[in-house]
């Protein structure tokens, strides 16, 4: 397994390109000019490699070059959100109807009475297209016309951890690539000095923190190049990307330098490519070293920007990281994945759900907003999504776990913007119209990328895998 | 450029199989299984439920009936026509597959196979080995072979006109031999001590050494334990704790004592099953127990049971048989024979294990034979200690005299302000069990009801009593030896004090004034115990410090007490968390204005007791306590108390460390198939544990079968897979790639073996050495094909690119775990110690932020523990220890059969950045300074002697004597920069080195240990 994320087959630089280097770059005759050169801050454009993916060329035209998919986790609740169903209001309080519950899967309400509950907050129309949101969030619903609603989602696990393994990685088997490693190992990182796939995280104060596993953005049976880099917004951004106390920049310079300066001359005697490789990385890490504090230095911000998400910045909110996403899109970031870890409201859904709404509401429209102004919308695809929904049923005065149906938005790089799509029953139960099941999300995800789904595969244990394991339709209504 | 495709080529999994030579016979399996197998089997292969055109091809009786192939004439099969076709109607595979057309190359070998008869042949790996002759030695090189592994290799080699590299020097061959037996790098003098040995056995010699080191079985540990997902945490959700670690210890053990591999087999499968297991049998059976488990609040016990038994059945049939049955859970296999009922009946085998679907798991202690052995030390060093602390002394008697006189002064002061009182009588409303004490204190056992009342009838005989005392005290039978058995917290939501007159009667409430406690938690405030309120109460955070503690209760008005006249005391336990009753508590009466709330006394109160009675009216138990009460302060005897406390504590530690996972056997669930893998469908059939069925049935006349059956069928001679799979993962280890390239499938989909009758000789050699995996391994590093430099001629290159025909060594990056060993080993930090719990070493600060139920948070060890091997790394799934994950260490959450081998800026920025690195590079540092010579390049060559086992070049001298004097320079310009330096990890700086010299060298230590060549193996 030799492969690498940043150096590739065809790429111009060559293990001749190495050598020659080392031969005028640290040489016993020039060695006090060659440390000096270990302070040049840029090295020539050829050391720099990204990788540009297997799927070349790309199977159909791409709508969006980027994704920016925001994990509502812990499971929202479609009924508070986007499903409006006054049917269930009128039963509030009666049996639930026994033909839809009976046999299927259930989590802590397991053995419970099962009652209608009714939305717990009022729904109105937003924009032109008069799309239906929960009053919750009035700043998405100024940017209504630019959201396709999906009501008819579906997915197969009802615990938290399984859930969004399924969601990540199409399966709640351990060990597959999650979407964002698929996603790069497909099409490759436009950035030379970031990863392709970042991850960012926030809590709440509303909901159960759900525990999240770092599985969900590990790269599974791909090579450890695709997995995601957990960007932190407390402490270190990146793991180790600080230098070791004591140490000046110019110093962890020269150590860098003279790492690489000794691995060329070992490749003169030894000709190993993965020598040639290494170097690239350490070149790539020599960056970060710089690339990734300047990344998360909000100071360059305008105020009003800073305003319109309602955030300073490095303050660890789920509005400090849609910022932060949208200069991780801007530098050529290939896949960025946001958890708000503040939905799972089990009991007083009526007053924590208006908090954690209140809580992603300005941002993610702000992203939306930001985005366009800056005309990166029409190529940047926007995911808003949760590993399932929430029980037409009480849980106390909560709602548990539901899969049968819930509900996510779209927006951006190829998406009919001011549309809902599908639909569930009069209860909220089930999806019953245009049904899109978590392949199909994914599917139609691919698409937009220019990746037919069933053509970007790997090969492991025999088989080749897919993130839509044997099954997803690009859900083809919602395209624009 | 060329290699780097390919090897490029091969890490996305697009070699073809290695080219055939011309003149060779095309054999189905090898060649043409592949073909059939990636383009029609989906349609037509063993899935009935898919397939088309009632054609399957994977059966020589399918393909010929259907009449689509005529035997001897290609030309005349539609087979051919229709794979060439480009007619929409007629083409194979159909465009609606997206599954690409055949190459020509993939045609004409079709071509050839129907010409040469279209004979079918079994899957190589379903047909049990036969012993392959060995090939004959060409006189030409008849010197090079070792044994039968170099004769194999060459005679490939030279059907190819290829040829072996050269042997790799000897520095080259230690370090290799090291790294690839113990996982750790030679030292230089052992590099030193091999160059200089001219004798014939030199290089058998070490080879010896090096399988007989303790280390080797970490280093085969840490292989298997990939294998069977050995974690010290769930997996799911929470992903909390378990107890796991003696398994761990066993492998490492079991490779060490290099156990037989069939016994090894049997005892994980089914260690106890065995008749009168032992201990260890035990602990290896902890196999069954290490896959994912849950304890999510609301997860569903049907779909978790059914997740746990796909789990093992993946696992075992990953593990042992090399085969992917966990794809026949929903559907029969794709491409292999096994069926659903297959998974179903494998999984059958494990119904009896006992577990909880969802919720913490039992552990319990089995003190392993080793554990046992020390315990038995520790035990009978504790008995001769306690001989010492009892043995009779008239200096300490009489030491006991003197103090009582003043034990008796001070007791008689405490007292005068507190009187415990033996109750007449308790009751409990909850049905609890309420025994008092020799200390007078009231014990807790028996039914543990949620919430409950305590009546406790006192004696009120004091002339004036004005208060009254609550001891919560902790006991070892509560939880977490805490105050109670919910979870050693306790919530007094009540206290009331009523007295009855010696003439009986109604009970009159009497009034408290106040209330205070020694301590209370937050939101907890002791003044709750008394405010009427039912739902609030006193609480003392017993389930995260459990300690005694007291509230003590001002009567509003002095009470004159009588004989025969009764306080009645009711605490009330009835908050909202279940079982928070106290768990042992005691009353105290007192006569004093204003009672203070310690006792100024430190003496136990059955010690007081006694000592308050007079001398001569003692009981002999009353003696004995007080003898042994002073016994345990008598300053005479504190040395002895000191190594009773140590022994104690040792014996606890390692008590601690015995608790594990076992397979505890009981009535096996039914199991069924489930349709489509559908835990909620009970129409499927039940089934009974039983072999994949075309692999053949165990014989086991009539009863159920069992893990032991599976286990011994396994390690069957005749079991076709065990064997080959085995030998050829230790061929991996050593030679960086398998015989059969695919390691986690052995089926249809997998690899033919470049080399199978090698495979199956070494297969059919490693049965009949009695499963002797280190003869195995000593066969193979005594080749000559192991011995191979790994650097290649440009023209083996272009020959032989991806080394099929094994032409040179591998080289590749160190496993995660080893590149830290080498680090620390370099340093000089590396503990050695084998075993026990696992450690927490660095970890950047806010790793487990995101576990949740309960919170946690890391806290890295101190000492020895910050430098123990990988392999002992605390094994967190959900979060593993960032450090290690950079250089693809699995989660270990699945079966890994391959780790990848990445190459990543990460693992830059963990090498340049990280404590761990940063401080051995400094300990290596001090090492260079200490040991190195005076001159720097001599220091700099015992530097690179260290770290890579060789002399540096001048050039490189040259650069590192660079890099040391610019920063010497900056250092000498600013020491506190310096000083900082030795700040990285916690480790203490070395004494008498001076800090600008040390933080300079460290920077030229970092570059060593970030170099290449230290994380290869090559």
């Amino acid at each position: 397994m030799n492969s690498s994320l940043y150096y590739v087959p065809g790429h111009p630089l060559t293990r001749r390109a190495f050598l020659g280097r080392s031969a005028t770059g640290i040489g016993a005759a020039a060695l006090a000019s060659a440390l000096s050169g270990f302070a040049t801050p840029a090295r020539a454009a050829s050391e720099t490699n990204t990788w540009r993916g297997v799927v070349q060329p790309l199977h159909f035209a791409p709508k969006a070059k980027r994704v920016i998919f925001m994990t509502m986790a812990g499971g929202m609740s479609h009924l508070e959100t986007f499903d409006y169903k006054p049917k269930l209001a009128e039963m509030h309080g009666q049996p639930m109807p026994e033909s839809l519950t009976k046999g299927q899967p259930i989590a802590q309400l397991q053995g419970a009475k099962l009652t209608c509950f009714a939305p717990q907050h009022p729904f109105k129309r937003y924009g032109e297209s008069g799309q239906q949101m929960t009053e919750l969030l009035p700043k998405l619903g100024e940017v209504a016309d630019e959201l396709c609603i999906i009501n008819s989602l579906k997915t197969e696990a009802i615990n938290h951890d399984p859930a969004h393994t399924f969601m990540n990685t199409g399966t709640t088997i351990s060990g597959r690539p999650a979407m964002g490693s698929w996603l790069l190992y497909g099409l490759g990182c436009e950035a030379d000095n970031l990863p392709g796939f970042v991850v960012l995280t926030s809590n709440g104060k509303y909901g159960q923190g759900q525990p999240i596993a770092s599985r969900q953005w590990h790269s599974g049976f791909l090579p450890g190049e695709f997995q995601g880099v957990h960007f932190r917004s407390q402490g270190e951004p990146v793991y180790y990307v600080t230098r070791p106390r004591g140490v000046s920049a110019s110093q962890q310079e020269d150590v860098i330098r003279a790492v690489e300066g000794l691995n060329r001359q070992r490749n003169e005697a030894v000709d190993d490519p993965e020598i040639a490789t290494r170097i690239a990385q350490y070149e790539m890490a020599f960056k970060m070293q710089t690339s990734v504090p300047e990344l998360v230095d909000f100071r360059q911000e305008p105020a009003h920007v800073l305003e319109m998400y309602g955030t300073k910045g490095g303050d660890g909110t789920f509005a400090a990281n849609c910022l932060l996403a949208r200069r991780l899109a801007e530098r050529g970031v290939r896949f960025i994945q946001l958890y708000h870890r503040d939905w799972d409201h089990h009991g007083g859904v009526k007053d924590q759900i208006k908090g954690t709404c209140g809580e992603v509401d300005q941002a993610a429209a702000a992203l939306i907003k930001d985005l366009k102004q800056r005309d990166m919308l029409k190529d940047t695809l926007l995911v808003f999504a949760t590993e399932f929904g929430r029980t037409p049923m009480a849980q106390g005065n909560g709602r548990d776990h539901h899969i049968k149906g819930f509900s996510c938005w779209l927006a951006g790089g190829g998406i009919k913007g001011g549309i809902t799509y599908g639909a569930t029953d009069d209860l909220g139960y089930n999806a019953v119209t245009d049904v899109v099941h978590v392949h199909d999300l994914h599917a139609t995800m691919l698409y937009l990328l220019g990746v037919d789904h069933e053509r970007l595969t790997y090969r492991f244990q025999g088989r080749d895998f897919r993130l839509t394991d044997v099954s997803g339709e690009v859900v083809k209504p919602i395209l624009a | 450029m060329r290699l780097i495709l390919l090897s490029c080529l091969a890490a996305l999994g697009l070699t073809a199989v290695a080219p055939l030579a011309a003149e060779e016979p095309v054999r189905f399996s090898r060649d043409i299984k592949p073909i059939l197998a990636g383009k029609c089997f989906a349609c037509h292969g063993p899935d009935e439920a898919e397939r088309q055109g009632d054609l399957r091809l994977d059966t020589q009786a399918g393909a010929l009936e259907s009449g689509v192939i005529e035997p001897g004439k290609a030309d005349e099969s539609e087979l051919i026509a229709r794979v060439l076709s480009r007619d929409p109607d007629m083409q194979m595979p159909p465009a609606d597959s997206k599954k690409p057309g055949l190459t020509p190359a993939e045609v004409d070998l079709l071509k050839r196979w129907i010409n040469a008869g279209a004979k079918y042949d079994a899957h190589w790996s379903y047909a049990p080995p036969s012993r392959p002759e060995v090939p004959p030695v060409d006189e030409a090189r008849k010197e090079w072979p070792a044994n039968e592994i170099d004769r194999f290799i060459l005679a490939a080699q030279q059907a190819r006109n290829l040829s072996p590299a050269p042997d790799a020097d000897k520095r080259t061959l230690i370090r290799r031999l090291s790294l690839d037996l113990t996982g750790l790098p030679p030292t230089p003098e052992e590099v030193e001590a091999f160059v200089q040995d001219t004798s014939a056995d030199a290089y058998e010699k070490l080879v010896d050494r090096l399988l007989r080191s303790p280390h080797h079985g970490e280093r085969m540990a840490m292989f298997w334990l990939d294998l069977v997902r050995f974690a010290d945490t769930g997996g799911y959700h929470s992903d909390n704790h378990r107890d796991i670690s003696p398994y761990r210890d066993w492998v490492i053990e079991a490779f060490n004592r290099n156990m037989p591999f069939d016994q090894f087999t049997v005892e994980q499968l089914a260690g106890d099953l065995l008749p009168m297991p032992t201990n260890d049998q035990k602990i290896a059976s902890g196999y069954n127990r290490l896959l994912m488990t849950t304890e999510e609040g609301g997860a569903q016990a049907k779909e978790y049971i059914a997740k746990y038994q796909a789990d093992r059945v993946r696992n075992v049939s990953s593990v042992w048989l090399g085969a992917t049955l966990g794809c026949a859970e929903c559907h029969n296999h794709k491409f292999d024979p096994y069926t659903t009922k297959d998974f179903y009946s494998m999984a059958a085998f494990f119904a009896d294990i006992q577990e909880k679907a969802v919720g913490r798991q039992d552990q319990v202690n089995v003190p392993s034979s080793r554990q046992q052995a020390e315990l038995a030390q520790i035990n009978a060093r504790l008995a001769e200690l306690r001989g010492k602390l009892e043995a009779p002394s008239a200096e300490i008697d009489a030491a006991q005299a003197k103090w009582e006189e003043t034990a008796i002064a001070e007791l008689a002061a405490a007292r005068g302000e507190w009187r415990p009182q033996k109750p007449l009588e308790v009751a409990s409303a909850g049905g609890q069990t309420l025994a008092v004490q020799d200390d007078l204190s009231v014990l807790a056992s028996g039914a543990n009801p949620a919430k409950d009342t305590y009546t406790v009838t006192l004696p009120a005989e004091l002339e004036r009593i004005t208060a009254l005392r609550l001891e919560a005290l902790t006991h070892p039978s509560l939880a977490n030896k805490g105050l109670s058995r919910a979870n050693g917290n306790f919530v007094l939501t009540e206290l009331t004090v009523a007295l009855v007159s010696a003439d009986g009667g109604e009970e009159k409430p009497l009034m408290i004034k106040s209330v205070e406690a020694d301590f209370s938690q937050p939101n907890y405030p002791v003044a709750q115990a008394i405010d009427g309120n039912k739902q609030s109460g006193w609480a003392v955070a017993g389930h995260e410090k459990p300690a005694d503690h007291q509230l003590v209760a001002l009567l509003a008005e002095p009470v004159a007490g009588a004989a025969g006249a009764k306080l009645v005391v009711r605490l009330a336990h009835d908050s909202q968390f279940p079982q928070h009753n106290i768990g042992r508590f005691r009353l105290s009466l007192s006569s004093a204005e204003k009672p203070g709330l310690t006792s100024p006394s430190g003496i136990p109160v059955d010690v007081g007791l006694a000592l308050e009675t007079a001398a001569e009216k003692r009981s002999p138990e009353q003696q004995a306590t007080i003898r042994r009460y002073y016994r345990s302060i008598a300053p005479q005897l504190a040395d002895v108390r000191k190594e009773i406390a140590d022994a104690e504590a040792q014996a606890k530690s390692l008590e601690e460390a015995s608790r594990t996972l076992i397979s505890m056997s009981g009535s096996p669930r039914m199991v069924r198939i489930l349709p489509r893998g559908n835990w909620l469908d009970e129409t499927g059939e039940v089934v009974e544990p039983a072999i994949p069925a075309f692999l053949g049935k165990l014989n086991v006349e009539g009863r159920r079968a069992t893990r032991l059956d599976l286990a011994e069928w396994l390690v069957a001679k005749d079991n076709p897979l065990v064997a080959r799979v085995f030998v050829n993962r230790l061929w991996k280890l050593m030679y960086g790639r398998g015989l059969a390239r695919n390691m986690e499938d052995y089926g249809t989909q997998g690899s033919y073996p470049t080399h199978l009758e090698l495979l199956d000789w070494l297969a059919l050699e490693f049965q009949a050495s009695g499963w002797d995996v280190r003869h195995m391994l000593k066969l193979m590093v005594m080749s000559h094909t192991y011995r191979q430099s790994s650097a290649a001629s440009r023209e083996t290159l272009a020959a032989d690119p991806t080394n099929d025909w094994f032409t040179r060594q591998d080289r590749f990056r160190l496993d995660g775990e080893f590149v830290r060993d080498n680090a620390l080993a370099i340093s000089g930090l590396l503990s050695r110690r084998l075993g026990g719990p696992s450690v927490k070493p660095y970890q950047p600060a806010g790793h487990w932020q995101f576990l949740n139920f309960p919170r946690r948070e890391y806290v890295h060890d101190q000492g020895e523990n910050l430098y123990r091997r990988g392999l002992y790394t605390y094994w967190q799934r959900t979060f593993l220890n960032p450090s290690l994950v950079a250089f693809d260490v699995p989660s270990r959450e699945e079966c890994t059969n391959e780790r990848p081998r990445s190459n990543t800026p990460l693992q830059a920025l963990v090498l340049l950045n990280d404590p761990t690195y940063v401080e051995a590079a400094r300990a290596f540092a001090a090492r260079i300074i200490r040991e190195g010579g005076s001159e720097p390049a001599a220091r700099i060559a015992f530097a690179f002697r260290t770290a890579t086992s060789r002399a540096p070049t001048e050039r490189e001298v040259e650069l590192l004597t660079a890099l040391l004097e610019k920063h010497r320079a900056e250092y000498a310009a600013d020491p506190a920069q310096a000083a900082e330096v030795l700040k990285n990890g916690d480790g203490a700086p070395p004494e008498g080195i001076d800090s600008v010299e040390l933080a300079a060298w460290t920077s030229v230590a970092r570059v060593i240990l970030n170099l290449h060549e230290v994380v290869t193996r090559s």
